[in-house]
């Protein structure tokens, strides 16, 4: 009933001249460095980047916030992991490089069990340069699409080969379709709704690190 | 009480309305930053507002595509023709199944409908997530700005209100702990909610599926725990393709906060196994506005703020001034649509200066549209005697060069020998500054003398 009223009107009211839909839209962003550039951003919202490839590059990445400093030797992803999450009691990982997690999330049926996550560890599919986001979907989370916002810490491992330039770049190959539920999740949860202060860990995670790898 | 009265009562703080002003100010400028880093920025711009024309002249078969494939991936749909309408589709979900208490992320259109009202008569405990809904649901007071709802409050009104509800310190005013007491408060809310509003970023035609795009995640957090999931939306939320989902992406989060992207930008498809999920399009005046070209293009927006940070006027009268869901520059071309007499003040809230039509992301002639709905008003009839008759003696003043000069001449005599006839209350134009001082001559007079 309501459904024909306002197609109808609709129908009726809608601007009759025809205007061409823009498609296959795209822009050239010639990045220098693409994998800088995702850096550069994805610090800029708050996020932590890493990527460990000689431990001459240890002491220029390592937020010196998120590694306490009090973290001589940290040579790769495993023991960076093992180091600042050391004291995580209800830790998820879904990625079977690192050896990490105490918690079978396969095991968990009701979504509410997740409140005590500490720490979840993720694969990321792709990442986009000019706004430090990441998409992935929930092919990527175990079976329950809360587990990036409640954990209270979310680590992400991206392909550093697989980061596109742009928006345009990143839905041309993207098939939104193709689960139930995907993002674009650019840095941790944030707000500034108190006098335009702004403040790291709003409802979802209060920390994002990506690790960033060759594979 | 209308515009003009309003933002006399905002305005007797003057050192609040110059911080208010200067912190919209500050996120107008790191919009610009974040706009000059494209060198696409005005081509995107372009596409966003053809992408949006084209969406309006084929409104019908778009929403008819969305409706088909929505349904396909298991989500039902709802059409609401107005606010009644949609207030009791929401109720009426919560009483199928016997739920009592709702989480909802940010939603103009459930402010613009008054659903959180309605619901509260009718017993149901709504908990507003959004960190600054939060704030301004706990004082009841309505948001006083779509992407910042509380931009109004300092921190020690918010200290105030979270130490009266939420228990934190007397007198705390640091945002980081009120923010954390708040996470912790509303975390609470998200484990106990059975059901979950949200609002509609983009809705997809192309997929059936929709875009909700925040910074707290809390639309998340509500979404995916409850077993009950509701987005609500205008139908003017949907776009063609996923594809263009690239163009407003990019548009939104920089017109709006000068982000590159908000922190989530979350695509729904189908509901998660054994939840329910519901859309419910509403209508509530937009096809009425759909049919007047003059404003139709008014239904491009999507909602981002940036003209209101931008609006002299909205930066200093504040966004409870325009006594509607959505202020400033776009509200008051939306409000009228929606009830001609009681906003009939708010065309006059604005300078004509432009500067909303310059930094909209979809490129809608927002002055333009304020000064044509200047003039529907005063078609009306809804603009009262005094200004009428002034713009009616103003029109007879202008329209006639020999009383034209001899107005000059008399407002010039009387500024300069009699300053007190204009330096009084009584004159609108002495509030808050000074009349400036008047000329000898006029430059008529002047040219006539020495324009050999």
């Amino acid at each position: 009933m309501s459904r024909e009223l306002i197609l109808n009107k609709i129908r009726q009211n809608r601007p009759k001249e025809r205007v061409e839909m823009p498609q296959n839209i795209s822009f050239e962003a010639n990045f220098s460095d693409k994998i800088e550039k995702f850096t550069e951003v994805l610090r800029g919202i708050g996020g932590t980047v890493l990527a460990f490839e000689n431990i001459d590059d240890i002491s220029e990445d390592l937020n010196p916030q998120i590694l306490k400093s009090s973290n001589p030797r940290i040579l790769n992803n495993q023991a960076y992991v093992n180091n600042e999450f050391s004291d995580a009691k209800t830790t998820i990982n879904l990625v079977p490089e690192i050896a990490f997690g105490n918690t079978d999330i396969s095991k968990i049926n009701d979504p509410h069990d997740l409140a005590p996550v500490d720490v979840a560890i993720l694969r990321g599919q792709f990442g986009v340069a000019e706004n430090g986001s990441i998409w992935l979907d929930e092919s990527d989370f175990g079976g329950h699409r809360v587990l990036p916002f409640i954990t209270q810490h979310l680590i992400i491992v991206l392909d550093k080969k697989k980061i596109f330039n742009n928006m345009h770049e990143a839905y041309a190959q993207l098939d939104i379709t193709k689960t139930g539920f995907g993002l674009f999740l650019a840095g941790p949860s944030k707000t500034a709704d108190i006098e335009q202060s702004l403040v790291i860990g709003a409802h979802g995670a209060r920390s994002l690190v990506v690790l960033l790898t060759d594979s | 009480m209308n515009h003009a009265q309003a933002s006399d009562i905002f305005n007797i703080d003057e050192p609040r309305v110059n911080w208010h002003d200067e912190s919209l100010w500050f996120i107008r400028q790191k919009r610009d930053k974040a706009a000059w880093t494209l060198p696409e920025w005005e081509t995107l711009r372009g596409l966003a507002s053809q992408i949006k024309d084209h969406t309006l002249a084929n409104m019908d078969t778009l929403l008819e595509q969305f409706e088909a494939k929505a349904q396909a991936n298991g989500i039902t749909i709802h059409w609401a023709v107005d606010a009644q309408e949609h207030n009791d589709i929401v109720l009426n979900i919560m009483k199928k199944h016997g739920f009592k208490k709702i989480v909802k992320s940010k939603s103009m259109l459930t402010e613009e409908c008054h659903l959180n009202p309605y619901l509260e008569k009718n017993g149901i405990e709504v908990i507003d997530t959004d960190l600054g809904e939060r704030i301004v649901q706990l004082r009841n007071e309505p948001p006083s700005h779509i992407v910042m709802p509380a931009i109004h409050l300092k921190k020690q009104d918010i200290g105030d209100t979270f130490h009266e509800h939420l228990g934190t310190q007397k007198g705390a005013t640091d945002p980081q702990y009120l923010t954390e007491a708040a996470r912790q408060h509303l975390r609470v809310k998200f484990i106990a909610a059975d059901i979950a509003l949200t609002g509609v970023n983009f809705a997809i035609a192309e997929t059936g599926g929709f875009v909700v795009c925040t910074n707290e995640g809390n639309a998340d957090m509500g979404a995916h725990l409850a077993k009950v999931h509701v987005a609500c939306m205008g139908f003017e939320k949907i776009i063609p393709r996923a594809e263009h989902l690239g163009v407003f992406l990019r548009l939104l989060a920089r017109s709006a906060t000068g982000q590159p992207i908000t922190t989530y930008s979350s695509h729904f498809q189908k509901p998660r196994e054994g939840q329910e999920m519901h859309i419910v399009i509403v209508d509530n005046g937009r096809s009425t506005q759909l049919g007047r070209p003059d404003f139709r293009n008014s239904l491009k927006c999507i909602r981002c703020g940036a003209c209101m940070n931008t609006c002299p006027v909205y930066r200093r009268s504040g966004g409870h001034s325009y006594h509607s869901a959505v202020a400033g520059p776009i509200g008051i071309i939306l409000a009228p649509n929606l009830n001609m007499k009681k906003n009939a003040d708010l065309p006059f809230a604005s300078t004509l200066c432009g500067s909303c039509t310059n930094v909209c992301p979809v490129k809608i002639d927002i002055h333009d549209q304020i000064w044509k709905w200047r003039q529907e008003v005063v078609k009306e009839g809804y603009v009262d005697f005094s200004k009428k008759q002034g713009i009616k003696l103003m029109n007879t003043v202008l329209s006639n060069p020999k009383i034209y000069r001899l107005a000059g001449k008399i407002g010039r005599s009387t500024m300069r020998f009699a300053p007190f006839l204009v330096n009084n209350g009584l004159n609108p134009w002495y509030k808050q500054r000074d009349m400036p001082e008047a000329p000898k001559e006029s430059f008529r007079d002047w040219y006539l003398k020495n324009r050999k």
